[in-house]
């Protein structure tokens, strides 16, 4: 590392795995429910379980994308973090109010609307949280000796979802508006500013590991993240299609949807370009993994999968089924889960000054998370689809058909206990680090 | 070839633009299309009530509306076409879990009063008359189990 203060990001990627980890057990008590086995129901009913695995996911990758940005930005710009002590408390405060919330879904308190689940009170100090940490990179970045695109296209994506929170915040006495501005939050942080962390994070990682110029990279970052704008913001409409909402969004929303393949695979083609172009060969192999995984894995999960039913005549079908959990799996992992995986593994020997890159623990756990991952979406998808001809074209009876679907949620357990494994040995070698130290330092 | 300010004009203007779009996309829906519909002149306080329920106890934690929620439990947009408002009110005001006894899935015995049941039978009435471009679709077939 280069500033003192980059040490920070270690106890938010730390955080991040200890969630990562708890989202992946609650996965399994759902995974083991929908196989008819619901024997924590009186402890953990099943929509507090999928409470508490969704919510796990966006706190751990919202912990992850801040490490990222105290990681980056202050070698981007330069100039040591302007408050290291507002970001150790800007992480136990959010890490408070995350635990908070994790608990209260066990007693019945919540907001029950998907994804949003937070009860109302945590909001508003969601909110505080995230202006302390805005306030925070920003003055680093203005503070600091450059401006690189790279720190700009990560801050402004950062900036964008605080501000996206907020429609999130409005009730409506109308179902129709209140899922019309629930997406507003959720589709445009996952398919929109989401997007230009992840894109301003590989672009980082790109210009390290494959030595290529920033001018380069840049560039096409910015060709990048506008085709996501450009296709993300009225592919919004896919989720408008049976709301309520007016005719008019089923050829907008399935138009630009199917465009939105476009900006991952132009994200996975860059990656892959810059790749081969690279004269510098970095010996972080596993942070390379990481990255051009990401990019492929993001493009096929968020990409292609998406595009699989964002159709409005085959959506008619596959709408509310677990078609949708099949997509959603494999595009939150390529696209953010891959990406901040690719960070802490690029950033941890800089950190630590210890070199535990090019080892079977690391390659293992590349390896076996994302096999395991590719076989639990060919589960959901197989049960998705055995869902919809059962229950929408044939007629049968929701749980007559759940039942007779029960057995692909045997493959996925197995599936997930690879990809747990995966998981587990990640977390081994990132452990075996250690803390990082000032004697990590290397000057420019 | 682009250059590096060609591509960031691509990205500002791109962005604008649809920004723009889709805000204006967006106050149409609500206000010209949405506000003149006329269920939604028929949002009565029963129903208001029964959203704060639906909402409250995370109902989408498991089910559908819309489509929109968890895959655990029925899509209940059509729920009291399917079912009346006699069964729903009864599973909603039961102590009991639904599912018992069976060794699968049960839904959390909520035990609510009358009043609260109606309200959210009131909800699902009103979701019933939304218009969904067509969604739920009805099956093609309808298939007999063999016994």
């Amino acid at each position: 590392m280069k500033f003192k203060t980059q040490k920070i990001a270690y106890w938010f990627f730390l955080s991040a795995l200890g969630l990562l980890a708890l989202q992946i057990i609650y996965g399994f008590f759902m995974g083991f429910a929908h196989m008819g086995m619901d024997g924590l129901h009186d402890f953990i009913p099943f929509n507090t379980a999928r409470a508490v695995h969704t919510n796990l996911l966006v706190f751990w990758l919202l912990l992850g994308f801040m490490g990222s940005a105290y990681y980056i930005i202050p070698e981007e710009s330069q100039n040591e973090l302007y408050s290291p002590k507002l970001a150790y408390i800007q992480l136990i405060s959010f890490l408070a109010v995350g635990v908070t919330a994790i608990i209260a879904y066990h007693f019945n308190w919540w907001e029950g609307r998907k994804f949003l689940e937070i009860p109302r009170p945590l909001d508003y100090l969601v909110v505080v949280n995230v202006l302390a940490f805005l306030f925070n990179i920003l003055m680093t970045l203005f503070k600091g000796k450059k401006q690189t695109t790279t720190a700009l296209v990560l801050a402004m994506g950062l900036l964008f979802s605080a501000l996206l929170y907020l429609p999130g915040m409005i009730w409506f006495d109308s179902q129709t508006l209140d899922s019309f501005y629930r997406w507003y939050v959720v589709h445009l942080w996952v398919e929109g500013v989401w997007e230009l962390i992840m894109g301003g994070i590989l672009a980082f990682l790109l210009i390290k590991i494959t030595g290529v110029d920033r001018e380069v990279i840049e560039k096409w970052l910015y060709v990048i993240v506008g085709l996501t704008f450009i296709s993300g913001i009225l592919g919004t409409g896919h989720h408008y299609y049976y709301i309520g909402a007016p005719s008019y969004w089923l050829w907008i929303g399935g138009i630009f949807s199917a465009l939105e393949p476009l900006a991952f695979l132009a994200m996975a083609l860059f990656a892959l370009n810059m790749y081969r172009k690279g004269e510098k060969k970095h010996p972080n192999k596993a942070a390379l993994n990481w990255t051009l995984g990401a990019a492929i894995t993001s493009f096929v999960g968020a990409g292609l999968l998406g595009a699989a039913h964002t159709l409005p005549n085959v959506n008619l079908y596959t709408h509310g089924t677990l078609v949708t959990a099949m997509h959603a799996h494999m595009a939150f992992w390529g696209a953010y889960a891959m990406i901040v995986l690719a960070i802490i593994a690029y950033a941890m020997p800089n950190l630590t000054g210890r070199k535990l890159y090019d080892n079977n623990l690391s390659r293992y756990a590349f390896w076996l998370s994302n096999v395991g991952m590719l076989g639990m979406t060919v589960a959901f998808g197989v049960a998705g689809v055995a869902q919809v001809y059962m229950e929408r074209i044939l007629g049968v009876d929701f749980m007559e058909t759940q039942k007779e679907i029960e057995p692909h949620f045997l493959v996925l357990i197995l599936c997930a206990t690879g990809f747990t494994i995966g998981i587990t040995l990640y977390i081994i070698n990132f452990l075996k680090f250690g803390k990082p130290t000032d004697e990590a330092l290397v000057a420019e | 070839m682009l250059t590096k300010s060609q591509a960031k004009l691509f990205f500002l203007a791109g962005t604008i633009i649809f920004s723009v779009l889709f805000l204006g996309l967006s106050y149409d829906t609500q206000m010209n299309h949405v506000a003149n519909q006329p269920y939604e002149k028929t949002i009565t306080p029963a129903v208001i009530a029964g959203k704060h329920l639906w909402e409250g106890n995370n109902c989408m934690g498991c089910h559908t509306i819309f489509g929109e929620g968890a895959y655990y439990a029925p899509e209940l947009t059509k729920v009291i076409e399917r079912r009346g408002e006699g069964y729903v009110k009864g599973l909603l005001m039961s102590p009991t879990p639904w599912g018992e006894h069976t060794s699968g899935r049960k839904m959390v015995a909520y035990g609510f009063s009358e009043e609260d049941a109606q309200y959210l039978v009131e909800y699902f009435k009103w979701i019933g008359t939304v218009d969904l471009n067509g969604f739920p679709a009805k099956p093609k077939y309808k298939i007999e189990k063999n016994n």
